[in-house]
């Protein structure tokens, strides 16, 4: 009933359509036009470089357009390996991460709230890896975790693993890592949803209930809902992207390459653009996909 | 006598166990930054010194990087603060038919690995023909930031009433004084916020950075690549300093608003 | 700009206003006058239009036809910051960022007017805030909340004061108190005051002149005795107090008076009381002029009697007791008795009649909803 509108509640602005839309345009056109112009633009232009084929010079980083659909049966010929790997390091991470924040964002959200100083204090210590640098964060981790160093050396000689094993370079280190470097993505969105939980509907439940599993089931779950989607996206896309934490120089090996590494490779190395662009696109359009399925599989299409 | 229950205490010790562990690496690095090492990496612990702190500018290239990543940071996020600002405003305030694909646009650059932005603004870069530098590292930066700076500031937005505002008109203040004096102030808090979110993103980012920056050297993109040789106790000054920072002024903002609501509440 | 601000306000002119929102109107062919000096109250239930109407009065809102003139000036198309009228919100709209004082200062430092915190604080001392002064809004309760922006708005001495529900927030005891307090305010500055509300105690009480809305318009207008005593619509008979209505066709009609048949029952209304006198007819009459009999009381012509019914409910409400009876071929009829002696009187399942004087009765100018289209 629009009329109950305007009555004693407040009322909400209400302009001739003319005045409105010269604001909005003020406000909105900016950033649009920004992201149109590097945002938009970058990712058409992508598309475009994917289907490039060498030019006749041959020179090192000369293409010209030619509509070569082929690159992309190249890239998943070749890349094969890589791309499965990247998806799936970022669903094992994602699910960990989730797993390790979620209670950690429960305690923060709930039972911290009759203490708003350590709650506070704790989400600071939360969010605290944001101000260092995640590079030497992950440097950090590898030293832990050489050779040399006191993990290792107790794990050597309690004959955990033989000595001729290395933890860095494998799959579980750089699953490690990037579990490690995106939590906080995770935690923060969980706990916005948790901190605004009611706690008397978990009385109510209980009361209607009883067991404390179908509680959290039945309410907790569908409730905090919305965090673990925002987490899980928070996580899951910036990890299948990464590529660092699966570095040489870092937690991985040359078997642990991700898309990402071929995309920095083939881009800044070999400068065979046309790969290097139908392997993004590619990797942009199973994110985009992934992420459609699983916001409208959730019904959360508010969210975005 | 209350019954003493494991089960109570599985949650704040499973939490702080959690928090400390993500602590580990911060504290690594910071210890390391006391390291007397001699040679130019930095993975044995050689005895404490404060030469590192005392002489950080010793290595003029860790520095410079330093300078470059703030200056990058300041004014990307000044940009990617004003425009997402208004990007914001303009979200919530008004009803217009375009709403949900603009959500959408600006959803987007959230949704998209920094991989892929990086190559496609360089290669739009390279195909413009425009060299890569410090310009193209703001422009790409700005990018990322934007959404971010929207999602905060319109969770500000929100809040704020705006029957406030036409009290403001109401009592004879024009369109431009009703936003310097009642909306800019009340969405501060939250312009604030989404400033130092975007410094922070853009401070500590590399991928896209890598692909953009071209000869410029960003603290990030100098420890990349000093890893594969070694990474020299100075960087390790310069990231724990900037953490040192960054905290004491989060803990100060949530102490103050700690205390001032406790305030608020005893009246 | 120059802004024309009267020592003792103005008399404010709505005429033919009309505000169209997306698929309905809020506002039809709105004409009004409101004399310098006057509390004006327009009363209504939510979506009547009346916020509506303050809105357009403080700029809020456009009018989508209409001229609003204050002091017979036209204003039609001034912003709200050009008015010589402030308003007091609903949700009193302080600004949380500001102290008590800078908030009541607020609209004298955008005049540049001299002295801003002084008057400010001489604002505050009218409504006896002046000791929370360094406050802030969030640190006073919702009665002080609303005092504060009671001074906000009084210290630019509007030529008009807009009172939108600004006691609605508040508990009953103190929104009983606030409006004796906000009379005597309206009486010692003398402004011009434009009260909405959709409590009709509260604009009976306090105002100099009540006119009662209903979806988008005036349905009547008058002190608020007149507007009691003789109500001319189905809706305000039932919007200020209660009424027990009749309605039928006219049986019978001399120099004084009209009479309709109700399930057998001759109802009369003086006719000087009467809106319309032709065809069928609503005939009204208040609960508490009313008077239950437990015999036939066989009455004289100057009173109106109906009956036999039965006690079907009985409410206690302290001062009076509230009694419903079930008329066959009537229906139901409230009677209020003075709770004089022990209650109750009477007991419920007992036959009764109801009677009233005819000079009570009262004729209205429409059918109660449902008797339309009969």
């Amino acid at each position: 009933m629009a009329f109950a509108a305007f009555g004693s509640a407040p009322t909400t602005e209400h302009k001739g359509p003319t005045k409105t839309s010269k604001i909005v345009l003020a406000l909105l056109m900016p950033g649009l036009v920004y992201l149109g112009l590097f945002f938009f633009t970058p990712l058409i232009s992508l598309v475009i470089t994917s289907l490039e084929v060498p030019d006749a010079s041959g020179a090192i980083g000369a293409y010209q357009y030619g509509f070569a659909w082929e690159n992309y049966v190249t890239v998943v010929t070749t890349y094969m390996p890589q791309i499965l790997r990247s998806f799936m390091y970022a669903g094992i991470a994602t699910i960990i991460a989730l797993l390790v924040s979620y209670p950690l964002a429960y305690f923060i959200g709930v039972k911290l709230r009759s203490r708003p100083l350590v709650q506070r204090l704790m989400l600071v210590l939360v969010i605290a890896p944001f101000f260092i640098s995640f590079l030497l964060r992950t440097i950090a981790w590898k030293q832990i975790f050489s050779d040399g160093g006191a993990i290792m050396q107790t794990v050597y000689s309690l004959g955990l693993m033989p000595t001729s094993q290395h933890f860095l370079g494998t799959d579980a280190a750089v699953i490690f890592g990037l579990t490690y470097n995106f939590i906080p993505f995770m935690t923060l969105p969980l706990f916005t949803t948790l901190e605004r939980f009611d706690v008397r509907l978990l009385e109510a439940g209980s009361d209607l209930y009883a067991s404390p599993a179908k509680v959290f089931r039945k309410i907790t779950l569908p409730i905090s809902m919305p965090g673990i989607i925002s987490g899980t996206l928070l996580v899951f896309i910036p990890i299948a992207g990464d590529y660092v934490n699966a570095g040489q120089n870092f937690l991985g090996s040359s078997k642990t390459s991700m898309i990402g590494t071929i995309v920095d490779t083939e881009f800044l190395q070999t400068q065979n653009y046309p790969i290097a662009s139908s392997l993004s696109v590619l990797l942009m359009a199973v994110i985009v996909a992934l992420v459609s399925l699983y916001v409208r599989s959730s019904g959360t299409e508010d969210l975005l | 006598m209350k019954r003493f229950s494991i089960g109570k205490l599985t949650l704040p010790v499973y939490s702080f166990l959690a928090m400390a562990f993500m602590l580990i690496p911060i504290v690594y690095t910071i210890v390391f930054s006391f390291n007397n090492s001699k040679q130019r990496t930095n993975t044995q612990w050689q005895g404490f010194t404060l030469d590192k702190w005392l002489g950080v500018c010793n290595k003029p290239d860790v520095c410079s990087a330093l300078g470059n990543s703030i200056f990058i940071g300041l004014v990307s996020t000044l940009i990617a603060t004003i425009l997402g600002t208004a990007l914001a405003i303009g979200l919530v305030r008004y009803r217009f038919r375009a709403r949900a694909l603009v959500n959408l646009a600006l959803f987007l650059p959230m949704a998209t690995p920094e991989v892929v932005l990086g190559a496609g603004l360089a290669g739009l870069f390279f195909n413009a023909g425009v060299g890569a530098g410090m310009v193209t590292v703001v422009i790409a930066h700005v990018v990322f930031c934007l959404s971010f700076v929207v999602v905060t500031v319109k969770a500000r937005v929100q809040t704020l009433d705006p029957v406030l505002e036409e009290a403001g008109r109401d009592l004879y203040a024009n369109p431009t004084q009703v936003f310097w004096k009642i909306t800019f102030p009340l969405l501060l808090p939250g312009i604030i916020s989404a400033a130092l979110l975007s410094f922070s993103l853009s401070f500590d980012d590399f991928i896209i950075t890598y692909f953009n920056s071209g000869s410029v050297e960003t603290f990030p993109k100098y420890i990349y690549v000093a890893a594969a040789r070694g990474v020299p106790a100075e960087a390790n000054v310069i990231a724990s300093a900037v953490f040192i920072a960054a905290i004491l002024i989060v803990l100060i903002t949530q102490i103050n608003g700690a205390v001032k609501r406790k305030r608020m509440l005893k009246k | 700009m120059a802004i024309d601000f009267k020592p003792s306000g103005a008399d404010l002119e709505l005429i033919d206003v009309r505000k169209d929102f997306p698929g309905f109107t809020a506002l039809e062919d709105m004409d009004l006058h409101i004399p310098a000096g006057e509390f004006f109250a327009l009363l209504g239930p939510s979506g009547c239009g009346k916020t509506t109407t303050l809105r357009i009065v403080a700029g809020l809102e456009e009018p989508t036809a209409g001229k609003v003139l204050i002091g017979g000036k036209d204003i039609t198309n001034t912003k709200p910051h050009e008015r010589p009228v402030n308003t007091v919100f609903q949700s009193y709209a302080l600004f949380p960022h500001m102290t008590i004082l800078e908030n009541v200062a607020f609209g004298l430092r955008q005049r540049k007017i001299e002295d801003p915190l002084k008057k400010a604080m001489d604002a505050l001392n009218l409504v006896e805030l002046g000791y929370a002064a360094e406050r802030r809004p969030q640190q006073l309760s919702g009665g002080q909340q609303q005092r504060v922006a009671l001074a906000r708005a009084l210290v630019n001495r509007p030529a008009l004061l807009l009172l939108d529900e600004p006691l609605g927030a508040l508990d009953l005891k103190l929104r009983r108190q606030m409006q004796i307090e906000l009379k005597a305010i309206q009486m010692e500055v003398g402004l011009t005051f434009l009260h909405v509300t959709h409590d009709q105690e509260e604009a009976m009480d306090m105002a100099d002149t009540v006119a009662v809305m209903n979806k988008g318009h005036i349905e009547q207008m008058g002190a608020p005795e007149a507007l009691y005593e003789r109500p001319k619509t189905a809706f305000v008979s039932k919007f200020l107090g209660q009424s027990n209505l009749f309605v039928g066709s006219i049986v019978d009609s001399n120099k004084e008076s009209l009479s309709i048949e109700v399930g057998g029952h001759k109802i009369t209304v003086p006719k000087d009381r009467a809106e319309k006198q032709t065809g069928k007819i609503a005939i009204g009459v208040r609960p508490e002029k009313t008077t239950f009999h437990r015999s036939n009381p066989k009455l004289s012509s100057d009173h109106v009697v109906v009956g036999p019914g039965e006690i079907i409910d009985i409410r206690f409400t302290g001062v009076s007791n509230q009694y419903l009876i079930a008329i066959p071929n009537v229906g139901d009829v409230t009677v209020f008795a003075q709770n004089v002696g022990i209650s109750p009187v009477i007991e419920l399942g007992e036959q009764v009649w109801v009677s009233w004087k005819v000079e009570h009765s009262f004729g209205l100018s429409d059918l109660p909803a449902g008797n339309e289209d009969e």
